[in-house]
C-alpha cells in the first residue's frame, strides 16, 4: 500500500475520492436536458438576441431567467478545435479525437463537444460536423456521443443550409416527464504524501514504536510529530519515543452508520493521552462495552500480529483498559 | 481611519428543505437574493460588488462554484469575491460585504451564501478516510461530540440540558415559514427519548441536512436613508486558531472568547447579557447553546446551561437564543451562518414575522467553523451607531 518518493523516508499512498452527486438541474438547464433525451436541441435566446446552446440559466443583461426557449438543428460549423492525441480516463474517447467549439445552424454562439475524426487532418476551422446521437438517450449531456463530419454531397453540407428552427422531434418513445435532475460521478486520484515528521512516525509504527516530537521552545510533545509547533510555529527536531499507554480523555459511542464507514457502529472512538505526550489523538476503544467507558480510563495499546504491520497507525487494532484506577480528572482536564 | 457606517437593509432567504429539487444551485441562490432585493426595494443593477460564501466544494462536488455563478449572481461586470472560512463561512462573507461598504469601497454590496447538500453526503465528505491514519472519524456529530462530553463533566451540567434546547428551537421554528424542519410536538422528552447517535449526542438534537440560500444587502449611510428600517452594523468581528495545539481548549474555545471580547468593545457593549436583546447563535448540535453562551460572555464559565435551564434562552427570556429556529432547525452549511446574521438584522428591523421579539434594539449574530477553529460574529442594531 505504500510507497517511497523521492526523499528517503517519506511515505505515500495512494487515496481516491469518489461520489455520484446528485445534480438538481433547474428549469431551464431541465429544458435542455429533456431535449437531448428528446433528439432536440434546446437553445436559449438572451436579451441582447444571441442564441446560446446550452440555454443559460439567467441572463446576463436583465438577471431574469431565461424563457425564450428555441430549437436549433443538430448541425453546424466549427469555429476553433484542439487535437487531444493522448485521452485521459472519463473523456468521450479513448483514442485520438477533437474538441471542437460548434456553433449551430441558428445558434450564435458555439457550443463545446469532441469531433471523431481519425487524425488532425481532418479538422478544420468552418468545417461542417453533425451530431452523432448516443443509442440510448437518457437527458445527459452524454446523450450526444459526439459531432462527426458531414458526408460529402450531404445537403446541409453548406453552411446555414440547415433549418434554423429544426421540426419537433416525432420520436413516439418521447416522454411527457422533464428531466430535472442528473447523476455527476467525480472520482478524483490522490496521492497522499505525508510529511517527514509524520513518515517518521509511521515508520517507526513499523518497528512496533510509537514516537513524538518535542518542541523547543514550549517544550510540549506532539504525536504524531509535525513540521511545526502549532502553537510556536518552531520546526521541532528532538524525536521522544513514547509508551503504549495512556489515559483516555473524552469520547463518543458512535451509533450511527454512513457511506464509507471502516468500522461497523456501534463504536468507541476516543481521545487517547499517551503517557508523556501533550496532545491526544483519536483511537478505538475496545474490549469493554462500550456503556462502561470513563473519561479518565487508564488505557493500553492492543497491537495486531507484527507480519499484519504497516507503516499506519492502524498496526495498533484498538486500545484496552488496563485495570488501573482512573487517572484523576485534574491531571487530563486541561486536555479537553 | 474610523470605519464608515454600513446598513442591512434587505434580508432574503429561501424556503429550506431536504431536497430543493426544483432548483439549480444558480436558482437557490437567486430564490435568496431577489428576496433580499425585493426588501431592499432594489435590483441588481443598483448593486456595485457581489460576494458569495458557501462551505467545502466537496460537499456539492464543484470546484469554484463561483465561477459558473458569475452570470446568475448578476456578477457580469462588477466585482465578484468568494469567501470561505468551513462552517462559520455565512457570517465571514456577510462580514467581508459589510467591510467593503465601511472601508468607502462599495456603497452598496449584495451577499450571498448556499449550500445544495442534497447534491452529495456532507456526512462522507467530512470522513474521507486518509492512509496511515485511523479510521474513526464520523462526520462533524463524530468530531464534536467528544467535546460535548467534556463540556458536561467540566460543567456538571444536567444531562438533560441538551434536550431543553432543541426543543426550544423546535418550538420556534414552528413560527418561522422558511424552516427546514416543522416537527410539532417536540417536547424535552420526546428529544429524550430520541435515538443516540454520537453519544452524548442524540438524533433530535442535531441539525438536519438542507439546501438553502440567505442574501443580504448592505449599504452606506446615504443609501441607507431610503431603508424605513436598517440595521446597523455595530461591530464585527473574525478570529481563527489552530485546529490542534497542546492544551487547546475545545469546549470554550480562546479564538472565540477574544472574538467575542473585541466585539462587545467595538459595540459599546458592556454587559452583554443586559444590552443585548435576543442573539442567534451557531448551534448544530443542542449542547453548543450553553456552551457559545459562556464562550460569549453571556455568563461566567460554567453556568450557560443555567441560563438555558432557566428559561432564560426562550423567546420570552432574558436572552431570546434562535427565534428562528436556529442551525438545529434548518443546516444548509454555508448559508447557515449568514442566516444567524440576517435573522439578528430582521429582529432589529422589527420584520422577522411571527418569530419577532418585542423591543430588540440590539442583536448578536454568530456562527463558527471546522474544529471549533473559526469564529464570526456581528451585532446590529436599530439606531445608528455613535462610535
Amino acid at each position: 500500500m505504500f510507497y517511497f518518493l523521492t526523499m528517503p523516508r517519506t511515505l505515500s499512498a495512494p487515496v481516491t475520492v469518489a461520489f455520484d452527486y446528485t445534480r438538481s438541474t433547474g428549469p431551464v438547464v431541465g429544458r435542455f436536458l429533456t431535449g437531448l433525451r428528446d433528439g432536440v436541441l434546446v437553445a436559449g435566446r438572451t436579451s441582447a438576441g444571441d442564441v446560446v446552446v446550452p440555454p443559460l440559466e439567467f441572463d446576463p443583461g436583465t438577471h431574469e431567467a431565461t424563457a425564450d426557449f428555441v430549437e436549433v438543428a443538430p448541425v453546424g460549423t466549427v469555429t476553433s478545435w484542439s487535437w487531444v492525441p493522448e485521452p485521459v480516463a472519463g473523456q468521450p474517447f479513448d483514442r485520438p479525437f477533437a474538441f471542437a467549439l460548434v456553433t449551430l445552424d441558428g445558434a450564435t454562439r458555439p457550443f463545446f463537444h469532441a469531433v471523431d475524426v481519425a487524425s488532425p487532418a481532418q479538422m478544420s476551422t468552418g468545417m461542417r460536423v453533425r451530431v452523432r446521437w448516443a443509442e440510448e438517450r437518457v437527458g445527459h449531456i452524454n446523450d450526444i456521443a459526439c459531432f462527426e463530419p458531414l458526408p460529402a454531397g450531404d445537403a446541409a453540407a453548406t453552411a446555414g443550409a440547415a433549418a434554423n428552427q429544426s421540426a419537433v422531434d416525432e420520436d413516439p418513445q418521447r416522454e411527457p416527464t422533464p428531466v430535472t435532475g442528473v447523476i455527476t460521478p467525480v472520482s478524483l486520484d490522490y496521492v497522499y504524501a505525508a510529511s517527514p515528521e509524520e513518515s517518521a512516525f509511521y515508520s517507526a509504527l513499523l518497528e512496533g514504536k510509537i514516537v513524538g516530537q518535542r518542541c523547543p521552545t514550549c517544550q510540549k510533545v506532539y504525536v504524531p510529530p509535525r513540521s511545526a509547533c502549532p502553537a510556536d510555529g518552531v520546526a521541532p527536531t528532538e524525536l521522544v519515543e513514547l509508551p503504549d499507554t495512556g489515559t483516555l480523555t473524552t469520547f463518543c459511542i458512535v451509533n450511527v452508520p454512513f457511506l464509507g464507514q471502516k468500522i461497523t457502529p456501534p463504536y468507541v472512538s476516543a481521545y487517547v493521552l499517551l503517557d508523556g505526550a501533550d496532545i491526544a489523538f483519536l483511537h478505538l476503544i475496545l474490549d469493554i462495552p462500550a456503556d462502561e467507558v470513563r473519561m479518565g480510563m487508564r488505557v493500553k495499546a492492543v497491537w495486531k500480529p507484527r507480519d499484519e504491520w504497516g507503516t499506519t497507525i492502524e498496526n495498533i487494532d484498538h486500545f484496552r483498559p488496563t485495570g488501573e484506577p482512573d487517572a484523576d480528572y485534574d491531571t487530563y482536564k486541561h486536555h479537553l | 481611519m474610523a470605519k464608515l457606517p454600513a446598513a442591512v437593509v434587505g434580508v432574503g432567504q429561501t424556503h429550506h428543505r431536504a431536497k430543493r429539487e426544483d432548483l439549480s444551485m444558480a436558482g437557490l441562490c437567486r430564490e435568496a437574493m431577489d428576496r433580499a432585493l425585493l426588501d431592499a426595494n432594489m435590483t441588481l443593477d443598483d448593486i456595485d460588488a457581489i460576494v458569495v460564501g458557501k462551505a467545502p466544494d466537496l460537499f456539492e462536488g464543484v470546484m469554484m462554484p463561483e465561477l459558473y455563478l458569475a452570470e446568475a449572481l448578476g456578477a457580469v461586470g462588477k466585482p465578484l469575491l468568494r469567501v470561505h472560512t468551513a462552517g462559520s463561512v455565512g457570517g465571514s462573507t456577510a462580514i467581508v460585504a459589510a467591510t467593503l461598504v465601511q472601508a468607502g469601497v462599495h456603497k452598496r454590496v449584495l451577499t450571498v451564501a448556499f449550500e445544495k447538500q442534497s447534491e452529495s453526503n456532507a456526512m462522507w465528505a467530512l470522513s474521507v478516510p486518509l492512509p496511515f491514519n485511523m479510521p474513526v472519524h464520523a462526520g462533524a456529530g463524530g468530531y464534536f461530540a467528544p467535546h460535548v462530553r467534556s463540556y458536561i463533566r467540566r460543567s456538571g451540567a444536567p444531562t438533560h440540558v441538551g434536550a431543553i434546547v432543541a426543543a426550544k428551537d423546535r418550538q420556534n421554528a414552528l413560527k418561522n415559514p422558511y424552516a427546514h424542519l416543522h416537527n410539532e410536538g417536540t417536547t424535552v422528552e420526546s428529544v429524550m427519548a430520541s435515538q443516540m447517535l454520537w453519544d452524548p449526542i442524540r438524533y433530535d438534537e442535531t441539525c438536519p441536512s438542507s439546501d438553502g440560500a440567505c442574501a443580504l444587502v448592505i449599504v452606506d449611510e446615504d443609501t441607507a436613508k431610503a431603508s424605513p428600517n436598517p440595521a446597523w452594523v455595530h461591530g464585527s468581528v473574525m478570529r481563527s486558531e489552530a485546529t490542534s495545539a497542546s492544551e487547546r481548549d475545545q469546549v470554550n474555545p480562546q479564538a472565540g472568547r477574544d472574538a467575542a471580547a473585541a466585539l462587545w468593545k467595538q459595540a459599546g457593549i458592556t454587559n452583554p447579557l443586559e444590552q443585548i436583546d435576543m442573539a442567534e447563535i451557531y448551534v448544530p448540535f443542542s449542547w453548543f447553546e450553553p456552551m457559545w453562551l459562556e464562550n460569549l460572555g453571556f455568563t461566567p464559565e460554567g453556568e450557560g446551561w443555567k441560563l438555558t435551564e432557566s428559561g432564560g434562552t426562550a423567546m420570552d427570556g432574558i436572552l431570546p437564543v434562535n427565534c428562528s429556529g436556529g442551525v438545529l432547525s434548518s443546516n444548509p452549511i454555508g448559508a447557515s451562518g449568514m442566516l444567524r446574521f440576517g435573522e439578528a438584522a430582521l429582529q432589529v428591523r422589527g420584520a422577522a414575522g411571527e418569530h419577532q421579539v418585542d423591543g430588540v434594539r440590539r442583536a448578536l449574530g454568530h456562527a463558527y467553523g471546522g474544529g471549533s477553529q473559526f469564529f464570526s460574529m456581528w451585532v446590529v442594531g436599530a439606531e445608528k451607531p455613535t462610535n
